[in-house]
């Protein structure tokens, strides 16, 4: 086994600096009501004006009157760990999100699919950075040596037993995840570095730092193993992001929008599903959130084409009032198949599917604005098609009756008077008789005629009756 | 110097006014008498094609269906854009184009030069078909850029009193009544011929 782990070390700041398009102004979060008030974290522009954690929010203030100040929210950063672990999803069938600001990844069973361990290592990182999220990642054949190696040497990666030994050796007490006291009684014992402690005697180190300490140096070096909760995604996407501001315009709401569905696109990447259905809610300071409903007709997850569809169908909406917060629902997710495409595809570049076209002409125009034809057998003309979706598989009747006179290639739905004066006829009468029997009946002659300005129509009079034709079709 | 104009000469972006080179990408009209008049002798492929028609039902749809029937064959859709009645089945069939890959869209006349220029730029399209009531020579000129940019052809069908207007699609012919003849308005690559084509024969 190949532990990976990545380590987060400012998850409650990334967790609200990614969502705000202001991220590099100066900001804190703090905990604590009041005077009570305390820093939890700073950003790096308030720590270059410095702002320091631990400080009260009120010294804070004082050194810098216009930082931002968030409320620190343990459920919002548990909410985002384990966002974070849907996305690592994607990368090892066992992910482990125990141990806080960090994730667990056994990547041995992965390394064939992404082409071992700087392939993968690479895009993990890749990844991060898009997501905006701080990251250390470290490799090591055990999990708890991956994690300390994560904060304390990133980007190591340990293959062998032995070279583990030599690299655990060589970290100071201090960063190896032993306890702040213990760590501390060590120092002054003058144990500096842990190779020091591995090579004492066993009973006697216990006997000074404990049992807790001495098991966690055998799960360091891998003598001794504990069970680790693998994670399970969800099989609901629910995530919400609340604005610093309210706001009506469209213009603001866009990069948390894209935000939210980049998130959402990654979600579907860890579960290898689509998104078929999902609902966006822009919730406001008072009443019912205005919702909008998307719906797809083939499943999809790429984070650009979720993003033009949402944002046409955004255009489209008027918001009532202003929008405080902005969330997104889907529990429709069904596998994903990608799209294939020819390897010697000539097309040009930014050509997108017919099926991304769609959706993108169907999010303005209107679900049924796009739509295919079939022919349906009847002799009524109204009824001889049926609008076909692509959705819903409809039976494709090829034969056409060829022992029937030609017909018109526009068709009018409706038949109207023929205003233009008849020059000849050229062909007709064709009587077409049907339908008594589910009351739509129809008695009628259809003729071929010239107009005066020779336009070729279809038209028709009630049967065996003279007066004004009805148009029903154009020979264009 | 030919080195370097041979290239463009042969894809028609350079004209020197005498004779006509055949261009090699071009669709067949189907009607050969209409072929031999196109300087390459059919439709340009990822150019903007406008017919320019008096009346509903004087041909104009006679006159595409051919292409459309073969570049139906290739799979991608053909997409009609605000139709202005709709395709009778029963006749499109007939004429061997094959339904699968016809595709509606629905629109508004403001909305419908949106969905032509998404369609045209998206090459997802095999040919695109629309019919632009206003359409000013701006419009007209992204619409031809569209369809170089996606490499679409594209038809646009308009009323004959639009001859007059400044248009930027490669070819545009006039459909003329009584007589039914086809005039070569435009023909980008070459001069366009000063005789009217009969538009009789019945494609094959």
């Amino acid at each position: 086994m190949q532990w990976a782990c990545i380590s987060f070390p400012q998850l409650a700041l990334d967790d609200v600096l990614r969502r705000r398009s202001d991220a590099p102004a100066p900001l804190v979060l703090f905990e604590g009501a009041g005077s009570r008030a305390r820093v939890y974290a700073a950003n790096t522009a308030a720590r270059h004006h410095g702002l320091s954690a631990g400080q009260s929010l009120t010294a804070a203030r004082a050194l810098y009157p216009r930082v931002n100040a968030v409320e620190y929210d343990a459920a919002a950063v548990e909410r985002c760990h384990d966002f974070l672990a849907a996305w690592a999803y994607r990368y090892s069938s066992q992910v482990c999100r125990t141990f806080p600001q960090a994730l667990l990844l056994e990547v041995r069973a992965s390394f064939r699919l992404f082409g071992g361990w700087a392939a993968l290592h690479a895009e993990l990182r890749r990844d991060l950075v898009a997501l905006g999220f701080e990251h250390r990642i470290a490799a090591a054949p055990n999990p708890h040596a991956a994690l300390v190696l994560a904060r304390a040497r990133d980007g190591c990666a340990i293959e062998d037993e032995a070279h583990l030994l030599d690299a655990l050796g060589m970290l100071p007490v201090q960063r190896s995840g032993l306890g702040a006291v213990c760590a501390e009684s060590l120092q002054r014992m003058g144990l500096r570095r842990l190779h020091q402690l591995f090579v004492l005697p066993r009973a006697e180190l216990g006997k000074r730092i404990g049992a807790q300490a001495l098991l966690h140096l055998d799960h360091l070096r891998g003598a001794a193993s504990t069970a680790l909760d693998c994670y399970q995604p969800p099989d609901v996407f629910d995530q919400r992001i609340e604005l610093p501001f309210n706001t009506v315009s469209h213009e603001s709401l866009l990069f948390p929008l894209r935000r939210l569905l980049g998130d959402f696109s990654a979600f579907l990447a860890g579960r290898d599903s689509g998104a078929q259905r999902f609902t966006l809610a822009f919730e406001h300071e008072r009443g019912v959130p205005t919702e909008i409903s998307v719906g797809l007709l083939a499943p999809e997850r790429d984070p650009e084409l979720l993003f033009a569809i949402a944002r046409a169908r955004l255009d489209r909406t008027r918001l009532r009032e202003p929008v405080c917060g902005l969330r997104l629902v889907s529990d429709e997710l069904p596998p994903f198949t990608p799209a294939r495409r020819d390897l010697f595809d000539t097309r040009p570049q930014r050509a997108v599917t017919w099926d991304a076209l769609r959706e993108r002409l169907r999010a303005r125009l209107g679900e049924h604005a796009v739509h295919g034809l079939a022919l349906h057998p009847e002799h009524r003309p109204e009824r001889a098609w049926r609008v076909e979706n692509p959705s819903r598989g409809t039976r494709h009747f090829r034969g056409v009756d060829e022992s029937l006179p030609p017909r018109p290639t526009w068709l009018l739905a409706r038949p109207i008077p023929l205003r233009e004066r008849v020059a000849r006829v050229l062909a007709g009468p064709e009587r077409i008789e049907s339908g008594w029997w589910d009351g739509a009946d129809m008695r009628r002659d259809y003729y071929v005629v010239e107009t005066a300005s020779h336009q070729r129509a279809w038209a028709f009079r009630p049967a065996g009756e003279g007066g004004p034709f009805m148009l029903q079709g154009w020979f264009a | 110097m030919s080195a370097i104009l041979q290239p463009l000469i042969e894809t028609g972006r350079l004209w020197r006014g005498q004779g006509t080179v055949p261009r090699r990408d071009a669709l067949p009209t189907g009607f050969d008498a209409l072929d031999r008049v196109l300087p390459g002798g059919g439709w340009p492929r990822a150019a903007l094609s406008e017919i320019l028609f008096p009346a509903d039902g004087v041909g104009e749809l006679r006159l595409l269906l051919p292409v459309l029937a073969m570049l139906g064959r290739e799979g991608r859709p053909v997409v009609l854009i605000a139709p202005p009645y709709l395709p009778f089945p029963a006749a499109w069939i007939a004429a061997s184009v094959d339904l699968r890959c016809l595709q509606i869209v629905q629109a508004s006349e403001a909305d419908a030069l949106w969905a032509v220029e998404q369609c045209l730029r998206s090459a997802a399209c095999a040919a695109v078909l629309c019919w632009p009531r206003q359409a000013d020579t701006a419009t007209l000129r992204r619409l031809q850029l569209a369809a170089e940019t996606g490499q679409t052809t594209g038809f646009m069908l308009r009323p004959s009193q639009a001859a007059t207007q400044a248009s930027m699609a490669a070819v545009r012919i006039g459909i003329e009544t009584g007589p039914s003849r086809l005039r070569v308005l435009k023909c980008r690559g070459g001069n366009p011929p000063v005789q009217t084509v009969p538009f009789t024969a019945i494609a094959a």
